[in-house]
């Protein structure tokens, strides 16, 4: 059995933005991770997938250290990653990177490429000759040796980020994280920065965190996916079983709304529910279950009881599927057998009205 | 303009340095006494005329716009690095206690009327050039300390500091080489604007006795000494004057066009 | 499920076109030399019709609708050649009056980023009132009739509580629902023709879907034209009749919807449906290597030479125009490609 390098343990990330009330003084919350467990195997693409408000960049910004979790923890091969107040060792730095979505921002334009990617051999102190280690890594992103001379401003989107992952793997690291490092990029640089990483993981021996919220660039990366809302997961299984057989209607809702290109991927796509509503901000979380307000199938306990992670049948049946849902969960106030199946039978045949919200089309 | 005001600080530059070698009367900028001349008015032995104990002022005010420079590129060495670095400094930990006493400091500093200050510092100590820079200096660094913690704490959410702290490195390098860098352009404007701002308030210090001291040839203080002769002898005051407001005005013109430069090259 | 197809061929023929481009080139003064960005762009729409401009960064598709309702910043910008008929009419050689016709009741375009294209210091209300009263019917308007104007296209766009909205600020509605004041202020006056610069990019994929549902309503509703602008292949596949691709400047493809995608044949219409990721999966291809050319030297003859896998000689040195392709499929597919010329069937 391979060993998880990354595991989350019911991670929690509040942030405190404001007050309400002149005299009382409540602290207005956002809880922008709210409990989520998975965790990363030794080797494998993790996805995490997911709306705005989702989540799942504060789950990077946390593990790479920028946030401090709230409650829960995060272990790195088994060792705990945040201990107390103090500041993460060097030598566990050096094993895990990001590569953040946005390659304007994340090169200091005031450095020039030599020094951006000599930075990470000056702390972990790589004694050999550094310019011939600059060299080799911009040769892994195959960009040309001259481009050290050169400033992030003389080059391209799709550039700047090869110069970000080149960055990322200096510290030789076991896991690295890429929060959408292709969503600011035209859809042709993007395929050759995918491919890129893929070639480099199988080269390294990486481990990745994958985020994106386009489900079709997951469906092409990840070997496992989960799904967050709102702070939580609502579904994680396997890729080629998430996308032939979602259970969670939210995971349809979304699946049924990219826009494709073909007919087969059109057959693919469960049937289409209609998305309503807007998406609540992480400061008004409704009750019970986060997902209720927008839900073709809602139940009644979806508005009070928030239902827990429960383990379904794949299709695939390898891994483990596993689903928030009150459909399939085990709840004390659950509806009949006979309601419940039916309700299952309604969605996956696709013939259900959405209800009386707003929104337009037809 | 700024081309202009280029050409009037270098000009300064060269005729302050080279002040004993193109000053018509060298000696005139000391002790000097020569009452046949005393008071005359401009002529072509004495272009801008002489004083009331017969000094040329022409010479006197080359001379003079060395205690001016001095003034200004003292003042700001002793300022900028300290002000800087604090701004930076609590930039970088915003939202921590080190922020708030660095800048609650700064605040009181930033509360006292600045020549209220400086003079009050200068009666306390024995007045000359030296004792004036240092009275300047104190209530000077805050506004750099403002202007730099709110680049910095903006700057410090950026995600190539996020990155650099992800790397593993250290405080001082994310603080000097990644964030004060993109704070280099600021600062510089500011500093050249700075210059003539601070040799007026020198100027303002000799005029009241508080800083170059008689015989030495401040700028200020000529002004000062030839104030009770207004308006008949018109030329000890009033070139001494016109040379305050020349360096200024030269520094002013090359400050906007440097931040000029700045802005465009960001486009 | 996709949305029907709006016009019919027949139709296409008989109309005068609502708006046409010919020949449109654009160039911008700069401190090096000259950006040669469009390069003789040729774009055609009919009434009813929804058309599709897909293309990448950089390859001058906002700067090609910023010609159309002239809000490019004339210096720099220049159009040296080239004519933009609305309405049979030529919008570069308008004066002012009819311009502001043209702008106000003609034409109106919504920006790719809402946040950015809504002024935060004004309400909503504030900010639609103004659109009223600058329209040509709302000179003589009382406020509450201004007012009651206003709600109107925000009910239109299916917007909740419109009374309260017209009271908020931007900053407190939520991406989507800026969006949709962003298309409610381009319906205020009647119109003809709505550009849609990328208006899902910024959103998420539900609620970009709803947007594009809206559009599709009201054009089915108003037989208002819309020029969609995007990256996205398969935002456009699903809302738009025909498209048009377009490279460095330059137009290489256009066809009916349904037919693109089915056979492209532009090598870079190729190269970038492959690209995108499928969500059948199999993994990702290639991608097309190389950069956009460089403006100030742009390629003597076709601008896509340097990155074609199937140049020709004759492509370093000659411009290739729109061909059609006679033989196969439909009338309506043109690409601007030496391999299509005289009717060839390409490689």
């Amino acid at each position: 059995m391979t060993t998880d390098i990354l595991t989350v343990a019911d991670l929690k990330k509040y942030f405190v933005i404001g007050h309400s009330g002149i005299l009382k003084r409540e602290p207005i919350t956002v809880k922008a991770v709210d409990g989520i467990s998975f965790g990363v195997r030794e080797g494998e693409t993790f996805g995490l997938v997911g709306e705005s408000g989702s989540g799942k960049s504060t789950v990077a910004y946390t593990t790479i250290g920028m946030y401090r979790p709230t409650e829960g923890s995060i272990s790195f091969r088994g060792q705990s990653l945040f201990d107390g107040n103090k500041e993460r060792p060097v030598a566990i730095k050096k094993e895990i990177q990001i590569v953040f979505q946005d390659p304007g921002s994340s090169l200091n334009p005031r450095r020039s490429i030599k020094q951006i990617l000599e930075l990470p051999l000056q702390v972990h102190r790589r004694d050999e000759n550094r310019l011939e280690q600059i060299v080799r890594l911009l040769e892994m992103v195959e960009l040309p040796p001259d481009y050290m001379q050169k400033y992030p401003q003389m080059l391209g989107g799709g550039e700047k980020q090869m110069v970000a992952i080149a960055r990322a793997l200096a510290t030789d690291p076991s896991f690295v994280i890429l929060d959408e490092p292709t969503s600011a990029l035209d859809v042709s640089i993007q395929a050759k920065i995918i491919n890129l990483l893929i070639q480099l993981q199988d080269e390294f021996h990486l481990s990745y965190l994958f985020i994106t919220h386009d489900l079709s660039l997951m469906r092409n990366v990840a070997s496992r996916v989960a799904i967050m809302y709102l702070g939580k997961i609502c579904e994680v299984a396997e890729a080629a079983e998430f996308f032939r057989n979602p259970y969670h209607p939210y995971t349809r809702m979304l699946l049924s709304s990219i826009p494709v290109i073909s007919e087969e991927e059109e057959k693919l796509k469960p049937k289409k529910i209609i998305s309503t509503g807007e998406i609540p901000s992480p400061v008004n979380v409704p009750t019970g279950c986060s997902f209720h307000l927008r839900c073709p199938a809602k139940l009644n306990v979806c508005s009070e009881v928030d239902p827990v992670m429960v383990e379904v049948e794949g299709q695939t049946g390898l891994a483990r599927h596993t689903v928030r849902c009150h459909l399939y969960g085990q709840t004390s106030a659950s509806p009949s057998a006979e309601f419940t199946l039916s309700v299952v039978e309604v969605l996956r045949t696709g013939s259900v009205e959405p209800s009386d919200q707003e929104g337009g089309g037809r | 303009m700024s081309i202009v005001g280029l050409v009037t600080v270098l000009l300064i530059v060269f005729l302050a340095v080279f002040a004993p070698l193109v000053a018509p009367h060298p000696k005139h900028a000391s002790a000097f006494v020569d009452f046949a001349n005393a008071s005359s008015p401009p002529c072509r032995t004495y272009p801008f005329g002489t004083d009331v104990v017969g000094r040329d002022i022409l010479s006197r005010i080359f001379f003079g716009f060395r205690f001016s420079l001095v003034m200004g590129v003292v003042v700001l060495a002793l300022v900028v690095p300290p002000g800087v670095t604090l701004g930076l400094v609590a930039g970088y930990n915003q939202g921590t206690w080190l922020d708030t006493v660095i800048m609650r400091i700064t605040d009181i500093f930033l509360a006292v009327p600045p020549l209220v200050l400086a003079l009050a510092i200068c009666s306390v100590l024995t007045p000359n050039l030296f004792n004036a820079m240092i009275a300047v200096s104190l209530m000077w660094w805050p506004w750099y300390t403002r202007l730099v913690y709110g680049l910095a704490s903006t700057l410090r959410n950026e995600f190539f500091v996020n990155s650099a702290e992800a790397i593993g490195a250290s405080k001082a390098h994310i603080i000097f080489r990644e964030i004060l860098p993109n704070c280099i352009s600021p600062i510089f404007t500011k500093m050249s604007l700075d210059v003539g701002w601070v040799i007026l308030i020198g100027s303002s210090l000799s005029f009241v006795g508080l800083g170059v001291q008689p015989p030495r040839p401040g700028l200020g203080t000529m002004v000062a000494d030839g104030a009770r002769y207004l308006p008949d002898q018109w030329w000890i005051s009033v070139f001494p004057a016109l040379a305050i407001v020349v360096i200024v005005l030269g520094f002013n013109l090359l400050g906007d066009g440097l931040r000029d430069m700045f802005a465009a090259e960001e486009v | 499920m996709r949305f029907e197809m709006g016009t019919s061929p027949l139709r296409q023929a008989q109309d005068i076109a609502l708006l046409e481009i010919k020949d449109l080139h654009v160039h911008f003064d700069v401190y090096g030399g000259t950006l040669k960005v469009l390069d003789g762009v040729n774009f055609t729409v009919h009434s009813g019709q929804k058309v599709g401009l897909v293309g990448e960064t950089g390859c001058g598709k906002t700067t090609t609708m910023k010609s159309i309702l002239r809000i490019l910043p004339m210096p720099p910008a220049r159009i040296p050649r080239g004519e933009i008929y609305f309405k049979a009419q030529d919008v570069l050689k308008m004066g002012d009056g009819e311009l502001r016709q043209v702008r106000s009741e003609g034409i109106s375009m919504i920006f790719q980023d809402p946040t950015a294209a809504l002024n935060p210091v004004f309400t909503i209300g504030q900010q639609l009132g103004a659109v009223v009263k600058y329209s040509m019917e709302g000179k003589k308007l009382s406020k509450k009739e201004i007012r009651e104007r206003a709600i109107i296209p925000l009910k239109e766009v299916a917007l909740p509580d419109p009374e309260r909205m017209l009271d908020s600020y931007p900053i407190q509605l939520s991406g989507g629902m800026r969006q949709r004041v962003c298309i409610a202020m381009a319906l205020v006056a009647s119109r003809e023709l709505l550009i849609a610069d990328e208006p899902g990019t910024s959103l998420d994929v539900t609620i970009e879907d709803q947007i594009l549902r809206l559009l599709h309503r009201l054009v089915e509703e108003k037989n208002v034209s819309v020029i969609l602008i995007t990256h996205t292949l398969g935002v456009v596949r699903e809302t738009t009749d025909r498209v048009y691709v377009m490279y460095a400047g330059n137009m290489v493809e256009v066809a009916d919807t349904e037919e693109l995608f089915a056979q492209p044949l532009h090598p870079y219409t190729r190269g970038l449906m492959d690209a995108v990721p499928r969500l059948t999966g199999g993994g990702i291809a290639d991608g097309i290597p190389g950069r956009i050319p460089d403006y100030l030297n742009p390629p003597p003859g076709c601008r896509f030479y340097p990155r074609c896998p199937q140049a020709m000689d004759i492509c370093r040195q000659e411009k290739p125009s729109f061909y059609g392709k006679r033989s196969g499929v439909s009338d309506n597919h043109e690409v601007a490609c030496f391999l299509y010329q005289d009717g060839g069937k390409g490689a």
